[in-house]
């Protein structure tokens, strides 16, 4: 690294560092008004509430049916969890192993969902599944729900593959382990860190996933994040702390997976695969 | 490839050193946190040398460097040529021409326009500049490449641009780091002699970093071996070859077997050690007296298989035409490098010995 | 090898033909994945393309036409771009200088762990707090009141001004972390080479690494684009959204599921997609202008 000392270049320096200070502050910020309205008694027109309370959290808990809308949330996220894994990592190392004529195609299959937004594509799938019967079923925001979650595995998977040494299981065969046993024995724990990471990502993903599963959810198959919008949409009907409350329980909920998820990746990973079109 | 384009095209006449100007090092001193990568270097280099920094991956060459050329600020410590003081000055005000390890070429430019940087940076005149790319890209030898961009080139032709472009603009002082390395066996050894011709045609000092202790030995007027941020020898490649000041200059210069003994005599010049229970002569050149602990250091080629020395079992035995090198162990488990003009199998015994002018004496056991 | 006697080629089986050209058991694996995704993306995008081409009343084009001569609707195309442009632009514009910042820095994870939380807690949330933060009683106004920079509360909620700040905040890291990436993808050795022939730290950066990152940042604003081009539950939460942040999903949201005309919500999503599009491919274009090649080291 270069050090220039003059002075033009300080305040630049300063200024650039001022940037992230202010982005920084302003983000904390934004977070500590939900979590402190929470726990207010009553805030208005002061720097702090007048006081403190947990009482909200009771109410809310009630009123919005926190637990049946938590386990619908967790049933949806761990069916799409467990069905794009199994499909995304198959198909991930079919495209690692193989070099096959439509390669490139199926390769642009899996990029353009994760490349067009979902309200994009949202629209028309969401008609279609009502048309067939889906739309608002705990069925429908799953498959919704695998349109990003599937290639998203898929591009996680494929470079981790492609560094496991195919050599490792040619030798494994050489040693005579049946398909079954090298998929057992070589093949799972190796590839056990990748998938683990992906489905981390998947299910962060997946909780926080707006679009899609408000555009095909019914009153039984809302998630958290689709509940907290529609708590929101309606926050003149309730008292703005209760709508705090399911913000601070979604807020948690997402950052305990998301601190996990970091463990055992990088956090550029979560919102780009690190450097799919940089260099190399 | 690039050789066989060594046309008929004559390299321009050698130029006089475009400045006259020595470099000198003072104290220059460099600490990242707790680690210091230098600790005090002193140097001067004449107008026109080539000088070689040699040593061992983390001994400080490179870092040193990089702070004569403002990449890295120092610590501590003056750099000035001639009479003026330039460790101040940004990288880009101290004029020098630097090449480095991975060419760092400008990936979006061709060759010409690489080359030509330098020059646009200084404002000088667009006639000119080309005149003077023209004949930069001749005397590396690249004029049919002018056109291609890096990417396109090979190795050693990337390594060629990346040379012209830090010869260009007549710089006072030329630096390099390592710029052989990521080249293979053979393209290095061209390049050993392209180099030092290029440095002739131009004669501007050079300073040339490198672990490569033939590199350093084939192509400088004077190398400075360093270690752990200090310079441990300076001197021309005779004097480092012939005559290593330290236990750790002499293995870096090949000496490779390395046996701990005791002086039982001494007198003119001449001592007798006793080393792995076998009694040798040697010629020394600081005094020692009887009962000093010393070490002996021999190359391979010069501990050649006789009737007297040391007695050692072969260990490992190869033949490299002409003669047979090999590994052989001595009763006290030293490990010897050896010669031998007649085939040595493992298992067998040999008596190892060398002149006494072929073995160094070192004060002190160990290292 | 055998010589074959001619006429009479040894019948290769198929299963080893398909074999050589790549296709085998394991090939057969990418199937189950590649049938999800053409059955819950692409065939929906055809059926909606069809979809839209079917309107309740009048001739195939009617669904477009009418979003077209509405000025309600013709306008979310205008309202969207507003937004999303100059929001994207800022967001670049922050992101390179701090990009060259932090490349330096050694323990980055801080700071992009930081970064990351906006981005996963996304929209909805951000939304949520942004109307308390930045509303007249917020802390926002508060602090710029007691620094005496206003002299009366800013509105910056339920108008442009509060999904602009969402786009930022949510938009800022995802741009960052891209531009990040790519920055640090540039040889530092290049920047040494640059110095060491003269070129101080302006035109380091503008001959040299300005020219290496703009097929990067171009595909950057291209990702920072389309995701902010489809912003939607801020411009509900946060803007007016029978207003000035009536933007485009609003309308393809409310014509599906609203008003239940399939074919005008079909509709209205295929231009917002054309739209998209139409602005990554002139950015794209722009890019090609440019030297696209390794910008790591050189070595051959």
């Amino acid at each position: 690294m270069i050090r220039d000392t003059g002075i033009g270049s300080k305040l630049w320096r300063t200024a650039v560092w001022a940037v992230v200070v202010v982005f920084v502050l302003n983000l904390l910020a934004l977070i500590a008004t939900v979590v402190i309205d929470s726990l207010s008694t009553r805030w208005l027109g002061t720097w702090l509430p007048a006081g403190f309370t947990a009482h909200w959290y009771a109410d809310a808990w009630d009123e919005f049916g926190l637990t049946d809308v938590l386990v619908v949330t967790f049933q949806v996220v761990g069916a799409v969890v467990l069905i794009s894994g199994a499909l995304g990592v198959t198909a991930a190392y079919a495209l690692a192993r193989r070099d096959f004529p439509g390669k490139r195609a199926a390769t642009l299959v899996f990029l353009l969902p994760l490349l067009v937004p979902p309200l994009t594509y949202g629209i028309p799938m969401a008609t279609l599944l009502y048309r067939v019967g889906l739309g608002g079923s705990f069925a429908g925001v799953v498959l919704a729900n695998l349109v990003p979650a599937v290639p998203f595995v898929v591009l996680v998977m494929i470079p981790f593959i492609e560094q496991i040494d195919p050599r490792v299981e040619a030798a494994a065969r050489v040693f005579g382990a049946s398909t079954w046993q090298l998929f057992i024995r070589v093949l799972l724990p190796l590839l056990l860190p990748g998938v683990l990471a992906a489905l981390l990502l998947v299910l962060v993903r997946t909780v926080a996933m707006f679009e899609l599963t408000f555009l095909t959810s019914g009153p039984t198959s809302q998630t958290l994040v689709v509940a907290l919008y529609y708590a929101v949409f309606a926050s003149g009907v309730r008292a703005g702390q209760e709508v705090d409350v399911m913000a601070v329980v979604y807020m948690v909920t997402t950052l305990v997976w998301l601190l996990l998820a970091l463990r055992f990746v990088n956090p550029t990973q979560i919102v780009a695969r690190a450097k799919t079109q940089g260099a190399h | 490839m690039t050789m066989t384009m060594a046309s008929t095209r004559d390299a321009p006449p050698p130029r006089p050193a475009p400045s006259g100007e020595a470099l000198r090092l003072a104290g220059l001193r460099r600490d990242f946190g707790g680690f210091q990568a230098l600790k005090g270097l002193d140097l001067e280099i004449r107008p026109g040398e080539f000088v070689a920094l040699l040593g061992p991956s983390g001994c400080g060459k490179t870092t040193a460097l990089n702070c004569i050329a403002g990449l890295q600020p120092l610590s501590a410590g003056t750099i000035s040529l001639g009479d003026r003081r330039i460790d101040e000055l940004p990288p880009e005000r101290r004029g020098f021409g630097m090449v480095f390890q991975s060419y760092a070429l400008f990936p979006h430019m061709n060759a010409r326009r690489n080359v030509g940087f330098g020059l646009a940076m200084q404002r000088v005149p667009r006639r000119e500049a080309e005149k003077r790319i023209d004949e930069a890209l001749a005397l590396v030898r690249l004029s049919a490449q002018a056109d291609k961009l890096p990417g396109q080139m090979s190795g050693g032709q990337q390594q060629r641009v990346a040379i012209a472009r830090a010869i260009v603009i007549r710089p006072p002082v030329v630096l390099m780091d390592e710029p052989l390395s990521n080249l293979d066996a053979k393209l290095r050894l061209e390049m050993r002699a392209e180099i030092r011709r290029i440095h002739e045609a131009i004669g501007s000092t050079t300073i040339y970093v490198t672990h490569d202790q033939d590199e350093a030995l084939s192509m400088a007027d004077r190398i400075v071996v360093m270690r752990d941020g200090l310079i441990r020898q300076t001197g021309t490649p005779e004097e480092l070859y012939e005559r290593p000041a330290h236990a750790d200059v002499a293995e870096f210069m090949g000496y490779r077997s390395k046996l701990a003994g005791r002086v039982v005599s001494a007198s003119n010049g001449r001592a007798s050690v006793e080393a792995c229970g076998a009694r040798l002569e040697v010629s020394v050149r600081a005094p020692v007296s009887p009962g000093d602990p010393v070490t002996l250091m021999v190359r391979p080629e010069d501990l050649v298989a006789g009737t007297s020395g040391v007695v050692a079992t072969v260990r490992i035995s190869e033949y490299r035409g002409r003669a047979f090198f090999g590994a052989a162990q001595a009763i006290d488990g030293t490990e010897l490098f050896f010669r031998s003009d007649r085939p040595v199998s493992t298992g067998e015994r040999v008596t190892l010995g060398a002149r006494p002018d072929q073995i160094l004496v070192f004060a002190g056991s160990g290292a | 090898m055998t010589a074959v006697p001619a006429g009479r080629p040894t019948a290769v089986p198929l299963r080893v033909r398909l074999a050589a050209r790549g296709i085998d058991g394991t090939t057969m694996l990418v199937v189950p994945a590649l049938l999800a995704i053409v059955a819950l993306f692409v065939y929906p995008f055809v059926y909606g393309l069809v979809l839209s081409l079917q309107p309740k009343v009048g001739p195939f084009t009617a669904s477009y036409r009418t979003f077209f001569s509405d000025p309600f609707l013709r306008e979310t195309v205008w309202n969207t771009l507003v937004l999303a442009i100059p929001t994207t632009l800022l967001n670049i514009l922050l992101a390179v200088p701090i990009a060259f910042r932090v490349r330096l820095m050694s323990n980055q994870r801080l700071l992009t762990t930081i970064l990351v939380l906006p981005v996963t807690l996304g929209t909805v949330l951000v939304a949520q707090g942004l109307l308390t933060y930045l509303g007249p009683q917020g802390w926002f106004n508060r602090t710029l009141l007691a620094l005496h920079v206003i002299g009366a509360p800013l509105k910056l909620t339920n108008n442009y001004w509060g999904v602009f700040a969402s786009l930022v905040i949510t938009g800022f890291p995802f741009t960052f972390l891209l531009t990040l990436s790519y920055v640090s993808g540039i040889d530092p050795a290049l920047e040494h080479a640059a110095a060491t022939l003269g070129a101080g730290a302006a035109r380091r950066f503008g001959r040299i690494f300005l020219p290496l990152l703009v097929p990067g940042l171009a595909v950057t604003f291209c990702l920072s684009f389309v995701q902010a081009f489809a912003v939607f539950p801020s411009a509900v939460l946060l803007g007016a959204p029978a207003g000035s942040t009536h933007v485009i999903s609003i309308a393809a949201y409310q014509a599906a599921f609203e008003r239940y005309d399939a074919s005008l919500g079909s509709a209205i999503a295929m231009v917002m997609g054309a739209v998209q599009l139409v602005v990554v491919l002139l950015a794209l274009g722009a890019r090609s202008l440019f030297y696209r090649g390794p910008v790591g080291g050189t070595k051959g």
